[in-house]
């Protein structure tokens, strides 16, 4: 045999997919080995987004970084807020008043929905629906009105500070979010029977990539792409924090909805229900919100005691921890962040042999990885 | 028109020379005007597309350039004809520069045959259904070029799915259409419409039940074969970012858009008159109205219609669906649609043997199966009818935006979210 036909069959097709790609959702590059368009390999390359983030932390007072953390995940503001001030408080043994505490969580969960929008959003554009994004980006304006209202920012919130809140609220604000929560529930619902039923949808999405329970916690998996799988675990309910023991919810776990447990279609489907759960918890916080003082007596020169503390909390794309070391001086020692999008990133090259170019799109899109986060 | 250069020719008294001259000119003016006319078409049906995207999706659409935008693809014509026309360095050049008017060539081409009116067509050829599938085909050489000169592996991709795509779903439409040539007998298009009538249970659709599914077929094959939603993978822009367009710019991209939305139109009338009846009159026979102007402006206007509404559901397909993939799109072609393709063309053959035409059988079949597609589409209105009930406010139907005092007012439906968003009860 000739050499030349030797290697008919073992050629490979390298393909460079971004780092501008309108499927990466930012600056993000994979380096394709493909067979035409069945994959054998694709390797994640990061980096194109490092902003020294947490290098940024040690040369910022503790309260003087809380507007950095808007910038490590921009589509989940609040909860990189929130776990930098819960570290905080932890260092310095800061206790937050009740109103504070019910405000972090309807702000959170307000996050929550607005993330999974964007994210439902982008996966339906990822397979080739474009309307559903606007119509999902549509709700999501809702309820950057309503963050405007209550902290003046609609994307970079610096709402939850270290030792509670920036802004009270008001009862026309809470009447407001009750309006778009009774606004939102049949959407949801639409949301799920239209798009979600969609038979092209669901091919493109079911059978698709699909992760197995031991597979997603070995790689680090969180939130709802390891629920997904099967694995029922959530932060706000198995590392209790907040008043989340207080509110009642329920835990979205995978089921195999339209293929098996752990696909590209499960991940969908546990966001969806994950957004209705959010509500449910939001109606609750609505109600319980106590009255009080919104920020505890803070130090005007925030010095905790030398110690470290890790904290995580439960946000839009799951467990996101914070790492944190104090010498007790005003500035941080060390900060290092979990970040989620970073460990589903990895998991991609394990998964990539066999798939198709457009199932990787779909895979990408169902793992909710952001630059911004696995960068930092 | 040979009888029109004829009598002209008469007229003017031309020798032999002066006629050849006239019927060349003519010739050429006919290619031109079908040229305009296609170009037209094309341009409306992108100003219509994204007005009507814009509604789907809950936006306005172009509203700036004329009423109500209408002028948009003007001013994006020009546009693209004065923006930089970039060639990439490592190109193919000759061939690169080439493929889009190869896209234009099959597409535009195909419009001669188009039947407008009993006798407003470009030329009625005796091989006009051959001569449209075979000149489309050229549309995958002009994107297979594309693709190989831009020297780009996301365009190769995308040239190369197109061409698996058309190639294969040429066979299913061409089947579909061998349905209706098998009813009509003869392949010219102004035949084929000459042989439906102007009542729906004449038209070839509603003949027998299986040339309503052959319309099926042909019109989900049509759609693959112009790429579009939802089989657009030649140009999936989440997967290959444009396709076998990606490195094109000004007006050689305008020459792939406009083939694109120009076969928009081509599929939507060649459907209407292979099936549809096209300029076919309800109790007008072809002869009494090749004989009146009016009654050629009525069909005109007929076939007018039935294309527009057809270009509507393209649209309508586009906006609202998501893609296939690739081996779906293909598993799609081969083991249901062609298949499908091969059981209607004996169904019909058989029911040509045994069912005699203008018997009382044949009347049966055809009422019968028009109240089987009729209740379909009534069907399909109440379902539609359903979900926008429930939707309720939270989508205008509203197309023209008029407001309370009946006036053009653009920002009414933005309005009347943003009035939500804000919580007031400005509705």
């Amino acid at each position: 045999m000739s050499p030349e036909l030797r290697q008919v069959g073992r050629d490979e097709f390298v393909l460079n997919m971004g780092p501008h790609h309108p499927a990466t959702h930012g600056v993000l590059r994979f380096v394709l080995h493909t067979d035409g368009e069945i994959m054998r390999r694709a390797v994640p390359e990061v980096g194109y987004l490092h902003r020294g983030l947490e290098k940024l932390a040690e040369a910022h007072t503790y309260a003087g970084y809380v507007p950095y953390t808007d910038r490590v995940n921009y589509l989940e503001a609040m909860f990189c807020n929130q776990v930098w001030s819960m570290a905080v408080e932890r260092l310095m043994g800061l206790e937050v008043p009740q109103r504070a505490e019910h405000l972090r969580v309807i702000a959170c969960e307000l996050n929550r929905i607005a993330n999974h929008c964007v994210t439902l959003g982008s996966i339906s554009m990822d397979v080739g629906a474009y309307t559903p994004f606007l119509y999902l980006l549509r709700e999501r304006e809702a309820i950057n009105d309503l963050m405007e209202a209550l902290c003046g920012n609609r994307l970079t919130y610096h709402y939850v500070r270290i030792g509670g809140v920036a802004h009270d609220v008001d009862g026309a604000w809470v009447d407001r979010v009750r309006a778009f929560l009774d606004h939102l529930e049949p959407v949801l619902d639409e949301l799920h029977s239209l798009i979600g039923g969609n038979e092209i949808l669901v091919r493109r999405l079911a059978n698709v990539a699909v992760i197995c329970a031991s597979d997603a916690v070995g790689w680090g998996l969180v939130g709802p792409n390891l629920r997904a799988s099967g694995v029922d675990w959530d932060l706000r309910r198995d590392a209790p924090y907040s008043v989340y023991p207080e509110l009642g919810f329920e835990v979205a776990v995978g089921r195999g909805e339209r293929g098996q447990v752990g696909d590209c279609y499960d991940r969908w489907a546990v966001r969806v229900v994950e957004m209705r759960q959010s509500v449910r918890l939001l109606r609750q916080a609505l109600d319980k919100l106590p009255a009080g003082e919104v920020l505890a007596k803070v130090p005007r020169s925030i010095k905790p005691p030398a110690g470290e503390v890790y904290q995580a909390v439960e946000g839009a794309r799951g467990e996101l921890g914070l790492y944190l070391v104090s010498d007790g001086s005003p500035k941080p020692w060390r900060a290092k962040w979990r970040s989620s999008s970073f460990s589903a990133l990895s998991i991609i090259e394990h998964l990539s042999r066999g798939l198709m170019i457009a199932d990787l799109v779909a895979l990408i899109a169902t793992l909710d990885t952001i630059a911004p986060e696995m960068d930092r | 028109m040979e009888q029109l250069v004829d009598r002209l020719a008469a007229h003017w008294q031309l020798g032999p020379w002066g006629q050849e001259l006239l019927a060349a000119a003519a010739i050429l003016g006919v290619a031109a005007l079908v040229f305009v006319v296609a170009l037209t078409y094309a341009g409306v049906i992108t100003w219509i597309e994204r007005r009507v995207a814009g509604r789907t999706q809950s936006r306005i659409g172009p509203n700036r350039v004329g009423p109500f935008g209408f002028l948009q693809w003007l001013a994006d014509g020009i546009k693209m004809i004065l923006k930089e026309d970039v060639i990439p360095a490592q190109a193919d050049r000759p061939m690169f520069r080439l493929a889009p008017y190869a896209v234009m060539l099959g597409v535009f081409s195909a419009f001669v045959t188009v039947p407008f009116g009993s006798l407003l067509i470009g030329a009625d050829l005796n091989v006009g259904v051959l001569f449209l599938l075979a000149i489309t085909s050229l549309v995958v050489v002009g994107v297979l070029m594309a693709g190989w000169a831009s020297n780009n592996k996301w365009s190769l991709l995308g040239g190369i799915r197109s061409a698996a795509q058309i190639v294969s779903y040429e066979l299913p439409a061409g089947l579909a259409v061998m349905v209706v040539v098998l009813g009509a007998g003869s392949l010219s298009l102004q035949d084929i419409i000459r042989a439906q009538g102007g009542a729906p249970w004449n038209w070839f659709v509603f003949r027998d039940p299986f040339c309503l599914v052959a319309f099926f077929l042909y019109f989900t094959a049509a759609v693959a074969e112009g790429n579009r939603t939802p089989f657009d993978l030649p140009e999936a822009e989440s997967e290959l970012v444009a396709g076998y367009n990606t490195e094109y710019s000004g007006i050689r991209f305008g020459g792939f858009f406009l083939g694109e939305f120009a076969n928009v139109y081509l599929l939507s009338a060649i459907a209407t008159s292979l099936f549809l009846g096209g300029w076919q009159i309800p109790g007008v026979t072809p002869a009494a109205q090749a004989d009146s102007v009016l009654l050629q402006l009525a069909g005109f206007a007929v076939f007018f219609a039935k294309a527009w509404a057809l270009v509507f559901v393209v649209i309508w397909l586009r906006w609202t669906l998501p893609r296939l993939r690739v081996d779906q799109l293909m598993g799609l072609c081969y083991r249901y649609l062609i298949p499908l393709a091969f059981v209607c063309l004996l169904g019909t053959s058989a029911l040509l043997l045994l069912v005699t035409p203008g018997s009382g059988a044949d009347l049966a079949l055809r009422l019968g199966t028009t109240a089987l597609g009729g209740a379909g589409l009534l069907a399909f209105a109440w379902r539609v009818r359903h979900h926008i009930r429930r939707v309720g406010d939270r989508v205008s139907l509203d197309v023209l935006q008029r407001g309370a005092r009946g006036v053009f007012d653009p920002a009414l439906q933005a309005r009347r979210y943003g009035a939500f968003r804000r919580g007031q009860e400005e509705r």
